[in-house]
């Protein structure tokens, strides 16, 4: 039977409806037209399928050929990843620029890894061993900071009829021969994984232990657990951003997955510029060589916005595999559901809220449940841990996207127009935000300092308190409150200068390790116990306002570094001396 | 003329149906997505129009200049071949054109056979250089507030009645380089505004010798509104050419924004698009980004897109789609207060809810002086606080406040009056910005600046009060 050729019948900006296409499956990858536009089946009725496509489509004509490749849209997985950058369809940036300059041609055809490349590879399996899935052949030092495991893809087990010596090979060279029950199969570097399709585990595992970021409000008040999933909202102009930035290159996993999708070219420039050049502050290496970036901005065309988050989750989960702890930063996902939105708007589909298609609340989930703390095939513990920035219109987070994330994720930094309008970072509002991994990460926390959960509760206290004072200041102003309560908005100015308030740009503020954390809550947090009790005992609290230290407190956290907890200690030994100083001066009761 | 090239392409007698600025043209062969269009009415008028939608039974054609007069039984169309493309060149300095590129000044086609799609490319992130140099505008409520960058996208978002034109004449007059004596080139792109506001751009252009470095684009407010969504892709396309294969310095400017945003929702519903917030077509964002993204730096190349964007918020929403989406596709805003603008401060720029976000990485040591950065934040934290002693004032009273909180009052009032405020033709080195900066601080008490270092305070803080 001839099949007839497949051709374009319409072209709809990047949605293109193509007939004869009889064999395709869903989700194919196709070549459309003369260039071989990249593009994805999207819908299949009858001989007739619809077909995303990556890129402009602009002058693509009805009759132009479509050619199947007979595979879903896989990434390639092997060393060289690290330290990459790619656009959605994971197309190397640096070798598009390399062959044809600053802008981005269409059908540019490039491989996302370096094939010729060779990589000193080391075995750590001998002749005649049984395998399993996911079981480590052997390990490419990939950078300084991360050796790389060789894996057996997910689908190979048997015994290993042979393996090459150490030395230098390239991703397409045979390493091992594996005798399978189907027959022997060859493994090489390289791999490659249908991006929709979430990497098998062995089993998924309780969150233990938090993600560190070094940022005060995130860490010590609304901490995000290893392998967990948290939002972060707010409208434009809060900071989200610099926020997730920061988080990008303080926080303590082992490889970092930086998907910008759908935002400003300049910011990933930024990224690109900045992190060779910033420490590690666990290894002192580069940021870069933990890190791959994945860059789809605004004006890169909106099929590729809609994969590119796929195409990050897939590397993240790669990395996982390989027993590294990962880190998913997602900004912005809600450019993301806008390209569901604008796609599905175009296959005429009907529409759910503010135009949103009916399965948003399917995708996002099924986005965010590709994270986790997980068992690898390889027996060993991993996490993917997501944040993804939402950027609800005119910062209305009772929007769909908003809301709808809200019931995947256990974490929510809300971000406040207010905070960021008085130039207070991270904007990330105290009373607003939550976290439900509190539980999961106390054991840890209790480790490091065993007051931690403690000081938590008291502060969120004081700040709720703080709050519902400020409410009657703001009718009848705060002279008339007794000293006891202008004693909480005293502290609590100072917990929000001196400890909430963090700045990105600080050099010895940007990263605040756990230990100073702590040194700096519970500094002021006894100022706040101690002047309690002196204001019972009748001092006025004018005269703890004017202590010589207390200028010293706020600015504490920009003058001690993480290795200076000594002058800390100092300054709170000092500052006890002084409240002394003063209960002795105290009347008698 | 360029695009009316006679004998291209097959021509089509009659459309099955013409809807708004839609022709919908029937049983067409070989016609592109994105194609050029040319429909002559019976009277041999031609009107350019492009293909929106083709599949191999019809084409759909949005026609640029309004479908006026047109009959579906006698229309002609004519598809070109190629997508919108523009003759490039330097010589478009100086000039005036309307909106899809063509001369209004008399003078003849500019002569060039570099002819570029409107639509452009998009930048490979890994190309771009991230924008650094500051620019001096001689605004203190800019410069000192919410630096301007080169290569930055800053737009100001306005109201109805706020002088928006008089602000943005007077930066594109002002702006400059602090160590370079370099002079920008411009390039203006008028969307839906009115005759007398192209007038007084075009003789600020004039008064202040910038005439010959402009390049003028009018679709105003008479033209048909379907134009207006290819004058900014014109307007930027030239600019391309004059910073990237030129290597000038250009300064777009393009006013406004939410006209713009008006025609593309047109468009939107005349197609029967699945409307998303206010109507306004799902795909405003990615639109929008398209053009804001045509601003930066790219390796290899001298020169540079800085673009400023006018838009007028509808009721001042700064929640309406059209600031919201541009607010997160631009690398900050210029707000502008109409609060501040009835109480007489000019320009009535919003201390809080303006921002630059590339102004932490053009400022400070080596671009203008060690003090700018945390002064800026200082200035804002302080700010910020006065708006609340006002709120509270309101309730209870200013006699009621506490000491502390007249003298943030005090502050308040010299930060605008000071500060904020100067004159139309005042163009304020960065130095003394700064420095006005400090003697509005200096009427608050060295311990409530907390900002701000203590080495800085000992340079710079001089007490006035008490």
């Amino acid at each position: 039977m001839k099949t007839p050729t497949p051709i374009v019948t319409r072209i709809n900006g990047p949605i293109v409806t193509a007939d004869g296409m009889g064999g395709a499956q869903m989700y194919e990858v196709v070549q459309v037209g003369e260039l071989g536009l990249v593009g994805e089946v999207i819908r299949l009725v009858g001989e007739r399928a619809t077909i995303q496509v990556y890129e402009d489509t602009t002058m693509l004509k009805p009759g132009a050929a479509v050619r199947g490749t007979g595979a879903p849209l896989s990434v390639w997985l092997g060393p060289g990843l690290v330290g990459n950058i790619y656009d959605g369809i994971q197309r190397p940036l640096p070798v598009i620029q390399a062959r044809s300059g600053a802008w981005i041609r269409r059908g540019e055809k490039v491989d996302p890894l370096d094939t010729t490349k060779r990589w000193a590879f080391e075995p750590l399996l001998a002749t005649g061993a049984a395998v399993q899935p996911g079981q480590a052949l052997g390990q490419v030092q990939e950078t300084p900071l991360v050796r790389h495991k060789i894996m057996l893809p997910p689908d190979v087990a048997g015994t290993l009829h042979s393996i090459v010596a150490p030395g230098e090979y390239t991703l397409l060279d045979v390493l091992a021969v594996v005798e399978t029950a189907a027959g022997p199969r060859e493994v090489t570097m390289l791999q490659r994984w249908p991006v929709r399709q979430p990497r098998p585990i062995r089993e998924r595992l309780r969150i233990a232990g938090p993600l560190i970021t070094g940022q005060r409000i995130i860490d010590t008040l609304f901490p995000l657990g290893k392998g967990g999933a948290a939002a972060i909202a707010g409208g434009f102009g809060t900071g989200k951003t610099i926020t997730q930035h920061q988080l990008a290159k303080w926080s303590d996993a082992e490889i970092i997955l930086f998907i910008g999708c759908g935002e400003r070219g300049n910011e990933m420039t930024e990224v690109l510029r900045e992190f060779p050049e910033l420490k590690d502050p666990h290894s002192g290496r580069p940021l870069m060589e933990r890190t791959i970036l994945i860059a789809n901005t605004s004006n890169m065309p909106v099929a590729a916005r809609e994969v590119s988050i796929y195409t990050g989750i897939t590397l993240a989960e790669y990395y996982r595999d390989q027993g590294f702890h990962v880190a998913v930063f997602a900004d912005s996902t809600s450019r993301w559901a806008e390209t569901l939105r604008e796609l599905a708007a175009r296959l005429e589909e009907m529409p759910a809220e503010e135009g949103f298609p009916a399965t948003l609340p399917t995708r996002l989930a099924q986005f965010y449940e590709r994270g986790g703390a997980v068992t690898t095939l390889a027996g060993e513990r991993a996490s993917v841990s997501i944040v993804g920035a939402v950027s609800p219109p005119g910062g209305d987070f009772s929007e769909p996207v908003t809301q709808h994330t809200r019931r995947f994720i256990r974490c929510f930094w809300a971000l406040d127009t207010e905070l960021a309008n008085a130039r207070h970072y991270p904007s990330i509002h105290w009373l607003h935000s939550y976290s439900e991994y509190t539980e999961d990460v106390g054991a840890w926390w209790a480790q490091q300092a065993p007051d931690w959960s403690g000081l938590r509760t008291e502060v969120i206290t004081l700040l709720q308190r703080e709050d519902r004072l400020q409410q009657i200041v703001r009718l009848v102003g705060p002279d008339v409150l007794p000293e006891a309560q202008r004693l909480i908005l005293f502290v609590a100015e100072i917990v929000k200068d001196g400890f909430l308030a963090q700045s990105a740009f600080d050099e010895k503020d940007a990263y605040c390790a756990p230990a100073r954390q702590v040194a700096l809550l519970r500094m002021i947090l006894m100022l706040y116990r101690r002047g309690r009790d002196l204001i019972e005992a009748g001092v006025p609290l004018a005269r703890i306002r004017a202590l010589a230290c207390v200028p010293h407190l706020l600015r504490a956290k920009a003058a001690f570094g993480n290795d200076e907890l000594a002058g800390l200690a100092e300054l709170e030994g000092r500052l006890q001396a002084e409240l002394a100083a003063l209960a002795q001066e105290a009347p008698p009761p | 003329m360029n695009f009316q090239v006679e004998d291209r392409g097959l021509q089509y007698t009659g459309a099955a149906r013409i809807e708004g600025s839609l022709v919908f043209v029937e049983r067409v062969r070989d016609v592109g997505y994105d194609e050029l269009v040319e429909i002559c009415d019976p009277a041999g008028h031609r009107r350019l129009g492009r293909v929106l939608d083709i599949s191999d039974m019809h084409a759909v054609v949005q026609v640029l200049e309004g479908t006026t007069g047109l009959a579906s039984g006698t229309l002609r169309a004519r598809f070109l071949g190629e997508s919108f493309r523009l003759p490039v060149s330097r010589d478009m300095l100086g000039r005036v054109f309307d909106g899809l590129g063509r001369p209004l000044d008399g003078g003849p086609p500019p002569l060039s056979g570099d002819r570029r799609d409107v639509n452009g490319l998009p930048i490979n992130p890994v190309a771009r250089r991230y924008p650094r140099e500051f620019i001096q505008t001689g605004l203190s409520a800019i410069d000192g507030m919410n630096a301007l960058v080169r290569g930055q996208k800053l737009p100001i978002f306005s109201g109805n009645g706020l002088p928006h034109d008089r602000v943005s004449a007077q930066i594109v007059r002002q702006a400059r380089l602090l160590e370079e004596q370099v002079e920008f080139s411009m390039v203006f792109a008028g969307l839906g505004v009115k005759h007398d506001v192209a007038q007084y751009f075009i003789r600020n252009f004039e008064d202040s010798g910038a005439r010959a470095r402009v390049a003028l684009f009018l679709s105003l407010a008479d033209a048909p509104s379907v134009e207006r969504l290819l004058t900014p892709r014109v307007a930027l396309t030239v600019a391309e050419h004059l910073a990237f294969d030129c290597g000038q310095h250009v300064l777009v400017l393009i006013t406004d924004m939410t006209n713009y945003c008006e025609s593309l929702r047109e468009v939107g519903t005349a197609r029967g698009e699945i409307p998303g917030r206010k109507g306004y077509p799902g795909y405003l964002y990615s639109d929008l980004a398209s053009l804001y993204e045509r601003a930066g730096r790219i390796e290899g190349s001298p020169g540079s897109i800085t673009q400023v964007a006018i838009l007028t918020m509808p009721s001042d929403d700064i929640s309406h789609p059209v600031p919201d989406l541009t607010g997160y596709i631009t690398e900050g805003q210029i707000v502008l207060d109409r609060d501040l603008f009835q109480r007489g401060v000019y320009p009535p720029i919003a201390g809080l809810p303006s921002l630059s976000r590339l102004m932490k990485d053009g400022v400070g040591p080596g671009y203008t002086r060690d003090d700018h950065a945390p002064l800026a934040s200082q200035l804002f934290a302080c700010y910020a606080y006065v708006k609340r002693v006002r709120a509270l004032a309101v309730v209870i009273g200013e006699e009621e406040l506490s000491a502390l909180d007249k003298l943030y009052l005090k502050f308040g009032e010299a930060f605008e009056q000071r500060f904020l405020n100067q004159g139309e033709y005042e163009n304020r080195p960065v130095a003394t910005t700064l420095d006005l900066g400090w003697d509005a601080l200096a009427l608050l008490p060295r311990d409530e600046l907390h900002r701000v270092s203590a080495a800085l305070l000992a340079q710079h803080y001089r007490q006035a009060h008490g």
